[in-house]
Formats: structure tokens, C-alpha cells, sequence
């Protein structure tokens, strides 16, 4: 079930200040309406996990570990590894956030992740196969957030792609029937890297990358993932309220280029 | 994995059940179809059946959950155990509960909360069978049944999927062709505010592609929202009184 949360409550005077601007196509913190905060990151942070990263986009933060194990495969899919993604909104990371089992929006954020690297097909799971239909691969991306100041969604893509691009694990090889596990270590296949950009429409203008605030006072926010080829391979608008559907052209328009310079950043889809 | 020789759109351009790819599937509405709830509705789209009621609005419990300003809104989307090939445990999955997240955001907009502070409206959305395009059913569905609570709304919301299947865009897919096309793209949109209240899109599609989706998904739910409309009149229009 899902109730309708309570909105914070942001100052008028705040409110006000951020129209005033956003009419001069200016932001609270100085940055053009497309401009995304400072992004850094940090990759190979958990030495015990297989694959690890950190992205800061500004001041939130996520932490992703991927872990691998080895199990059944689903009996839909025999021929291919198994990718899982959980989504942990971590009590420390912001006053709403509570303990306990993921709540919607722990859900929808791991989902859309999941969506995202999945759909992009990034992960050769059909390479993380050792006996089709009994024993493959399980990819285990674990999303920590752990400062949200908003943007959780492409810090989150982020975070897990370069996660997975670090990821060295012990391969199951077979021999003469027995399976035993390889001594060195191989690199994930990964095929693509999956780059998503968030907009935000706070008083009919769109801005990406939006703050804790703007996210705050926005009308509604909405995410595209692409592929370095500009397929779009994930969609998802956000939050209570609505959007026009020219609204969402213009979106998509800035997004395609946004996730280019954030791939380029990350060291991605150079050449383009 | 599409099984081997499986034809999602055959040489003269139809569908496995027949359509056009412009073709949405008969809807069949049916208002007040249960007894004891405020507004409830029984809605079809081909083989999706859904069952919607809404409650309230009445007293938030537990208290501490109402707002001060405007009534909250609690919904579930939940799939019976038979709707599906494989039977589906009634615990709600992780699916679910998006679902539910993503179909109360739609609706957020519609309804005019802050005339009933301090109170509850819960939706109730039961998909009996599942056939693909059941979230956009189920807030087509929950609309009819908030307008047959009485509940005032800003508009009404129509929702259908658009997507992609064997490299062609279709609209409103179905079970087969949400499991074995290219992508699939629920929206759910006002007709009356030229807005949208949710937009998903699972799958791979290039931006053209995404264009042309959108517009034939906006198209879709301008019809389905006519044969609300047409529900909701042919029930609640007074008889000729002379």
C-alpha cells in the first residue's frame, strides 16, 4: 500500500527567491539550469566486496558494492546469469529516511536501477553461465545511500555502473564434469554503460540535477537512461503532480546531451 | 527469450489478437459493480480484468498519518494469485508496491484533496486476470471509481501503454507482446490539462521511436477517456423528465 507522504514544507521566502531566480534562469546555488553539481567518485572503496564505488554529486552520496555468488538460474532465462539490485535509503542519510526493510521508494529506486542495467543489456549475463538451467552467476549490486541532498536516482546509475566496471571475481570452471573455482581473477563483461539524467520542473521550468530543495519544490521530476548509442532503455517520472507532454520532449532533448558530458566524466563513451 | 517462430505482427501488419498496431482492446465498463463500497468499478481492456473501489474519504487512521491541509491518499495495486500463468503468492512484491507508488502519483493530481483535510480516500485495485497494461488499467480503473465515489477531481486520467514489438510501435500491448517485444511505456495522461501523470518505460527504444510511442500512447488514452466519460454519463444522467 502506498499513502501519500507529507510534503516538507519549504520557506516562502525560500520559494519565492527560487522563482525570482529560476526567471532569470538562475538557481539558489549559482548553477545555470542545466548545469549539474561537482560530480566525483571513487571506485574499488570495499576491498571485501567484488566491485565498488562511490559517486558524490555534490553533497549526496552513493555508495554501491557488488557482490557475486553462484546459484540456479531463473527457469525462464536457463542461459543467463542472474542480476539482483537492492536499494538501501539509509537512516543516516537524511531526517525521512527510517530503518527497517526498504520502504516504495528504496523499491522503486533499486527497480529503476535494475531497469536501467538490465534493460541496457550492460552485463554479459549470458557469459556468467556455467551449466545452463542448473548453476550460473548472481550478480549482487547493493545501493547505499548515504547523504541524500537529492538526485538520488543518477548517482544511484551511476555509482552502479562503475561499481560493476570494477567487478573481479573468481569464475566456476568445469572440468570433467566438476565445477571448482578459477585462481585468478576476471574482470565482469560488460558490454554497455548505461548513463541516466534526472529533470526537474519547478515553476514550468526544467532543471536537471535538482538539489534536496529544488526536488523539494518541484512539480515532478523525470529520469532517462541511454546507452552510449542514444537508445533510451528506461523512463520514469517521478514524484506526486504532472508534466506536459512537451515538457517531457524538452527533457528528453537536454537529457541526451547531459548523459554524454556524465559519461564523458566518468570516463565513458569517449570519441562521441 | 522468445521462443522460436513466434510472429508478434504478421506480414499484413496485425497483431496475435488481431489488431492494427493503432488498435487499442475493447474496454467494457461497468460502474458501481460492487455494493458496499463508496465507488467501485469493474474494468476490462481485452483479457486484463481489474476490479477498483474506493472508500472514504473518512477519519485517517491511524491519526498520525493525516495531513493538516488535505486528505491523503493510500492505494494498493495488487495481483490475485490466479491472474497470472504461473500461480503468484498474495504476499505483495517488490512490483507490487512500485506499483502502487507509481499509480498514487498518477492520481495525486486529479483529486481536489484539500477539500477534505485530516481524511483518507484508499483505492482498492484488484487485478483479477493479467494480460499485459495492467497498471494503466488500474488507473483508468481507480479513476472511474473515484468519479463514481463522488470524490471531486480536477479531470479524469486515462492510462495505456504504448512499446515496441518486433522493431514496429504498437499501441496497448498485450501478455505476449509486453514478454517478447522490445519495450513497453505506460502513461497515464489528463485529456482536460494536456498533462501527464505517469510515464515508465522498460525496454529499448530509440528517441524517434520514443516520440512516436508517446504520441500514440496520448492518443490511446484520449479514447479511453471518452469511453470513461461515456460510462460515467450513461450512469449517472437523470432520465428524461419531461
Amino acid at each position: 500500500m502506498s499513502i501519500t507522504p507529507e510534503k516538507p514544507i519549504i520557506s516562502k521566502i525560500m520559494k519565492d527567491n527560487m522563482a525570482k531566480l529560476l526567471e532569470e534562469n538562475k538557481r539558489l546555488d549559482g548553477r545555470s539550469l542545466t548545469q549539474y553539481r561537482d560530480i566525483s567518485f571513487a571506485t574499488d572503496v570495499i576491498q571485501k566486496a567484488e566491485g565498488s564505488a562511490q559517486v558524490n554529486i555534490g553533497h549526496t552520496k552513493v555508495l554501491v558494492g557488488v557482490k557475486m555468488g553462484t546459484g540456479a538460474p531463473f527457469p525462464d532465462t536457463p542461459n543467463q546469469g542472474v542480476l539482483t539490485v537492492n536499494a538501501e535509503l539509509l537512516p543516516l542519510a537524511s531526517p525521512t529516511f527510517e530503518p527497517g526493510p526498504p520502504d516504495e521508494r528504496a523499491i522503486a529506486l533499486a527497480r529503476y536501477v535494475d531497469r536501467s542495467v538490465r534493460e541496457s543489456e550492460a552485463i554479459d549475463l549470458e557469459s556468467l553461465v556455467v551449466v545452463p538451467g542448473k548453476l550460473v552467476h548472481i550478480v549482487y549490486i547493493d545501493v547505499y545511500v548515504l547523504d541524500y541532498d537529492g538526485n538520488l536516482i543518477d548517482a544511484s546509475v551511476l555509482a552502479a555502473v562503475k561499481a560493476l566496471e570494477t567487478t573481479k571475481f573468481k569464475k566456476v570452471i568445469r572440468e570433467n564434469d566438476q565445477t571448482k573455482f578459477s585462481d585468478e581473477l576476471v574482470p565482469l563483461p560488460l558490454k554497455e554503460r548505461p548513463v541516466s539524467v534526472t529533470t526537474a520542473v519547478v515553476d514550468n521550468k526544467l532543471i536537471v540535477d535538482p538539489d534536496l530543495i529544488e526536488e523539494q519544490a518541484a512539480e515532478t521530476l523525470i529520469t532517462f537512461t541511454f546507452t552510449e548509442a542514444q537508445d533510451i532503455v528506461a523512463v520514469m517520472k517521478n514524484d506526486q503532480g504532472f508534466i506536459s507532454p512537451e515538457q517531457v520532449l524538452e527533457a528528453l532533448k537536454i537529457s541526451i546531451e547531459k548523459a554524454r558530458e556524465l559519461a564523458n566524466k566518468m570516463g565513458w563513451w569517449e570519441g562521441g | 527469450m522468445k521462443p522460436e517462430g513466434l510472429v508478434l505482427i504478421n506480414n499484413e501488419g496485425l497483431r496475435t489478437d488481431g489488431r492494427t498496431l493503432n488498435d487499442l482492446r475493447k474496454t467494457e465498463i461497468i460502474l458501481g459493480y460492487l455494493k458496499h463500497a463508496n465507488g467501485s468499478v469493474y474494468y476490462k481492456q481485452g483479457n486484463t480484468k481489474i476490479v477498483a473501489a474506493v472508500f472514504g474519504p473518512s477519519e485517517a487512521h491511524p491519526r498520525h498519518l493525516a495531513l493538516p491541509d488535505r486528505a491523503i491518499l493510500r492505494v494498493r495495486y495488487h495481483m490475485a494469485p490466479f491472474s497470472v500463468e504461473e500461480r503468484k503468492s498474495p504476499a505483495p512484491t517488490r512490483r507490487e508496491v512500485e506499483l502502487s507508488m507509481v499509480i498514487r502519483n498518477a492520481l495525486e493530481p486529479i483529486v481536489i484533496s484539500e477539500l477534505f483535510p485530516r481524511t483518507l480516500i484508499d483505492i482498492f485495485i484488484e487485478v483479477i486476470q493479467a494480460d499485459g497494461g495492467t497498471r494503466g488499467a488500474g488507473v483508468t480503473a481507480a479513476a472511474l471509481a473515484l468519479a463514481d465515489a463522488g470524490i471531486p477531481l480536477r479531470s479524469l486520467v486515462a492510462a495505456c501503454a504504448a512499446g515496441k514489438v518486433d522493431g514496429k510501435v504498437v499501441l496497448d500491448l498485450n501478455d505476449l507482446e509486453d514478454k517478447y517485444g522490445e519495450a513497453d511505456m505506460p502513461v497515464a495522461y489528463l485529456p482536460t490539462l494536456n498533462k501527464i501523470s505517469l510515464l515508465q518505460m522498460d525496454g529499448k527504444m530509440k528517441v524517434e521511436e520514443f516520440k512516436e510511442a508517446l504520441s500514440i500512447a496520448i492518443n490511446g488514452c484520449m479514447k479511453l477517456y471518452q469511453a470513461q466519460v461515456g460510462a460515467i454519463r450513461n450512469k449517472y444522467t437523470l432520465e428524461d423528465q419531461g
